[in-house]
């Protein structure tokens, strides 16, 4: 018996795959199983393809793999979508009395269970709960208590009424019966259950979760795919913690009105994909140069222009990097888990406060959307550290104001950061424009001032590279001459595929970067190694630019830009690939 | 706060660069004086500018001030009121950045009705970049980009503020400063998004709309004895092309401003040295 088990329930969009994906994803949760799931959607409200996909085991599960075990397909196109992951053995749940379904052909080797979901649903109480009855007989084949079911059952329908919860429950057992009673097959799963809790939650909302942690009071944002998770999340939960969303009229205003926010004193924050980046360059800049701590989440998604929509891509991290005109100092933070979706967020309203400048968080569609389970001790709230920088009050302003009692919040500072006063601080009143500016933010064009405000604001670069721990995370074996380089979501499937290589007697030393700008010096580590490899996905490399450009050596690249996510065995053989090629 | 402000507390000690005989010094003044006047300070008031000679208005006034891009002011106004209610926060634009660039936001700010009060120093004419139309431009208005006049008719901003679900629509002329100063403080009064068209005329570029043309056409509709909470009448005022109004000419008894509606009333700029209280109750929802 394999240690992990793959799922997947796929159809047409509209069908409730993803509430029943959830649904099985939860139950699984709560019965002390890791979980990660993935979703194949369409930029299309009904209709086209769709599935949900979930790996489990009792270990940890950071990546989804190239196999399917158990799948239910309410369509036929959902067998043709997952026949390269489907293998001898595996099971294929379908409801062979649908008209579009009856003539389908299990693949040989395969075990097609045809099982009336329709019809055992309307005896349950009625032909929405179809997907139910299936749940239940995915329960029957992989041995999972269904009792583990009722729970998330409860969570999704409990709050439409108990008789509702208890149709869907029968329903389940509608399924699993039919399944014990009509097919005599000894499956070879066998879905333990352990004593551990977890939580399950996607990447947009780690980042909400993260936003609350560190005190932010404000949002301000604009409906794109796949950044509106973080927004529908902070909707109707930021309120409890004293804060508020305002969905904008369009980026433009989003980023503008979370400036506004942030001049006001309360930490605030915008999320957006690429395109909506785009829009917010202009006002990037100003954040920059007016020196406003301002949060900005880009969840990246496949482009250029429209793109595709609903796709994964890391294809904006040169824009992160270098977009708007002129020269801005900015962050850059790259989480590369889901937990670090939530600690990259605390850190990085830190980092906007601390150094007064924008922060990016590059996130990317295949963590963002996609949930994974944690011990919840991973989201410690006892840890969350809040460092507001140098603000200043009615006592200490005095320091910070010239000959004529005038408050220079642009001050020349040594670190290159000024104080900060919160408008209402008397004796604070001052003026920011985008334009250059002198101490007092009077706008000036003296030649001197200009070069002493720019060398100010890149001085804040060079703090930071002092003061702060930019280190990467480093798996695998630190003295092999082979080195890995990553970012973003990733890391997961490299942790998993230093196993698949290992297996191969391959070994390697990994390092997941979460800090792009600024950013570790990598020279040492790429000069140890024999091969450097830099993965990421887009075409042409942008990472791997970068690390070249930094260590002045030239490294091997692992691209990947069809819209999908790296699966770990995958990534293993595209690293070995690359590796024997180095060699030769 | 302090009860014995000034409206020169609201100067800054920078000396404007607008050229002699611009409208907008007198606008400028008006916003002091009626700030001033509701009992406002510098220390608790925030001025959200655009790009453009309005602009500039930021650097000339002493108070919390950001200048920001072009057209995006409305916003900026929002997120700073909405994050601290305390604040006194007045918006100042052009023609251009409000009606052109900005004139979705203009839309948008109307709608959401925030409590904040919106002066556009409109002279119908791209003062800084030297002399091209505006969207307030005459449709016959001959520029440096429009040699046969735009061949446009001309934005309503008022009428785009009405049709918008505007609470409070005013108009003032800069050089009659009692009234304009008036005018303002009725706007920073209302409860909630005070809008003020202001006739501030460009004597560089716009020989047309100037201020002896304003004292010609002019109508003030409190001598017409206009009454402001009458839609119909007030309607009937925006969409009448043939002459000029001052005066408050639209104020709903209904306005509910956006912060009270979403129970903002609190200055969020304070928070907790932690994560806030019961913020693992967010974790537990995962479960």
């Amino acid at each position: 018996m394999p240690a992990d088990f793959n799922w997947a329930i796929g159809g047409e969009a509209g069908d409730g795959i993803d509430s029943t994906g959830k649904i099985f994803a939860q139950a699984l949760s709560r019965a002390g199983r890791h979980v990660f799931t993935s979703k194949d959607f369409a930029s299309r409200i009904r209709g086209g393809y769709t599935a949900y996909k979930v790996r489990t085991a009792v270990d940890p599960v950071q990546s989804v793999v190239d196999r399917l075990d158990v799948l239910i397909a309410l369509t036929p196109r959902t067998i043709e979508e997952n026949l390269d992951e489907l293998h001898e053995g595996s099971v294929i749940i379908y409801d062979g009395e649908r008209t579009t379904m009856e003539n389908v052909e299990i693949p040989e080797g395969m075990i097609g269970l045809d099982v009336p979901l329709k019809r055992l649903a309307e005896e349950a109480g009625g032909a929405i709960m179809r997907n139910v009855v299936a749940l239940g007989a995915a329960c029957e084949v992989s041995d999972f208590p269904i009792e583990n079911l009722d729970s998330a059952l409860e969570k999704r329908f409990g709050s439409k009424g108990q008789s509702l919860v208890d149709n869907n429950k029968e329903a389940a057992r509608a399924g699993r019966d039919y399944v014990a009673a009509e097919y005599d097959h000894e499956f070879e799963y066998e879905l333990e259950t352990t004593d551990a809790d977890y939580v399950l939650l996607n990447g947009d909302e780690a980042i909400g979760m993260g936003a609350i942690a560190a005190g932010c009071k404000f949002y301000a944002g604009y409906p794109i795919t796949p950044a509106t998770d973080v927004m529908e999340y902070l909707t109707g939960r930021i309120e409890r913690f004293g804060g508020h969303v305002v969905q904008a009229e369009d980026e433009l205003s989003a980023i503008n009105i979370a400036l506004g926010a942030a001049r006001a004193g309360a930490r605030s924050m915008t999320a957006t994909s690429g395109p909506g980046i785009d829009l917010m360059a202009e006002t990037f800049g100003l954040v920059a140069t007016s020196e406003t701590p301002l949060v900005i989440v880009d969840v990246m998604r496949s482009g250029p222009s429209t793109g595709m929509p609903t796709k994964q891509e890391q294809g904006d991290l040169n824009m992160m990097l270098y977009g708007g005109h002129g020269e801005i100092p900015r962050f850059v933070l790259g989480p590369t888990t889901i937990s670090e979706c939530f600690w990259k967020t605390v850190e990085a309203f830190n980092l906007a406060e601390k150094y007064q400048t924008p922060v990016y968080i590059a996130a990317d569609l295949a963590m963002a959307v996609t949930e994974q389970t944690f011990p919840p001790e991973a989201f410690d709230m006892d840890e969350v550290e809040i460092d507001r920088g140098k603000v200043v009050d009615e006592e200490s302003i005095e320091e910070w104001q010239n000959e004529k009692g005038q408050f220079k919040p642009h001050a020349l500072t040594e670190d290159g950061v000024s104080p900060r006063a919160f408008p209402g601080t008397d004796g604070g009143v001052h003026m920011s424009t985008g334009l250059e500016h002198d101490e007092l933010g009077r706008r000036t064009e003296d030649t001197e001032m200009r070069v002493e405000q720019v060398d100010k604001r890149t001085r804040k670069v060079e703090t930071a590279r002092e003061e702060e721990d930019l280190s990467p995370r480093e798996f695998g074996d630190e003295d092999s001459e082979n080195l890995v380089i990553s970012w973003g979501s990733n890391e997961g499937a490299m942790t998993e595929a230093i196993r698949f290589l290992e297996e191969e007697g391959i070994d390697v030393r990994f390092l997941s970067v979460p800090y792009l700008f600024p950013r570790p010096d990598l020279t040492e580590a790429v000069e140890a190694a024999e091969n450097v490899v830099v993965v990421e996905c887009n075409a042409t490399g942008q990472f791997a630019d970068v690390v070249e450009h930094d260590t002045l050596s030239r490294v091997d690249r692992v691209n990947k830009y069809d819209g999908v996510r790296f699966k770990a065995d995958e990534l293993a053989g595209e690293i070995k690939a690359a590796l024997q090629e180095a060699d030769q | 706060m302090s009860s014995d402000v000034r409206f020169t507390d609201f100067k800054s000690d920078k000396q404007p660069t607008w050229c002699p005989g611009c409208g907008d010094f007198g606008t400028m003044n008006g916003m002091m004086k009626a700030l001033a006047e509701t009992g406002n300070d510098p220390d608790n008031t925030f001025i959200v500018a655009g790009i453009g000679c309005s602009g500039k208005i930021g650097t000339y006034m002493r108070s919390y001030a950001l200048h920001g891009v072009h057209g995006r002011a409305l916003p900026v106004g929002t997120g700073v009121k909405l994050a601290n209610p305390d604040l006194e926060v007045m918006v100042a634009g052009g023609d251009g950045d409000g009606y052109s660039i900005g004139a979705g936001h203009f839309v948008h700010a109307v709608r959401r009705n925030v409590d904040m009060t919106y002066v556009v120093m409109d002279n119908r004419i791209y003062g800084l970049t030297k002399g091209q139309a505006s969207p307030t431009s005459r449709s016959d208005f001959e520029t440096s980009t429009t040699p046969e006049g735009p061949q446009q008719p001309p934005v309503n901003p008022l009428a785009l503020a009405l049709a918008s679900g505007a609470t409070f629509i005013a108009q003032s002329f800069s050089t009659d400063a009692q009234r304009h100063a008036e005018i303002v403080q009725e706007a920073i009064e209302h409860d909630g998004f005070g809008f003020v068209n202001v006739f501030s005329p460009c004597v560089t570029f716009n020989d047309v709309d100037t201020y002896d043309y304003f004292r010609d056409n002019l109508v003030d509709v409190a001598e017409e004895g206009h009454d402001p909470t009458d839609y119909d009448a007030a309607k009937d005022k925006i969409l009448d092309a043939s002459k000029e109004y001052q005066g408050v000419i639209w104020q709903s008894e209904k306005s509910i401003p956006y912060g009270e509606k979403h129970g903002l009333d609190t200055n969020t700029s304070e928070i907790d040295d932690g994560a806030p209280e019961g913020a693992m109750d967010l974790v537990r929802e995962f479960y």
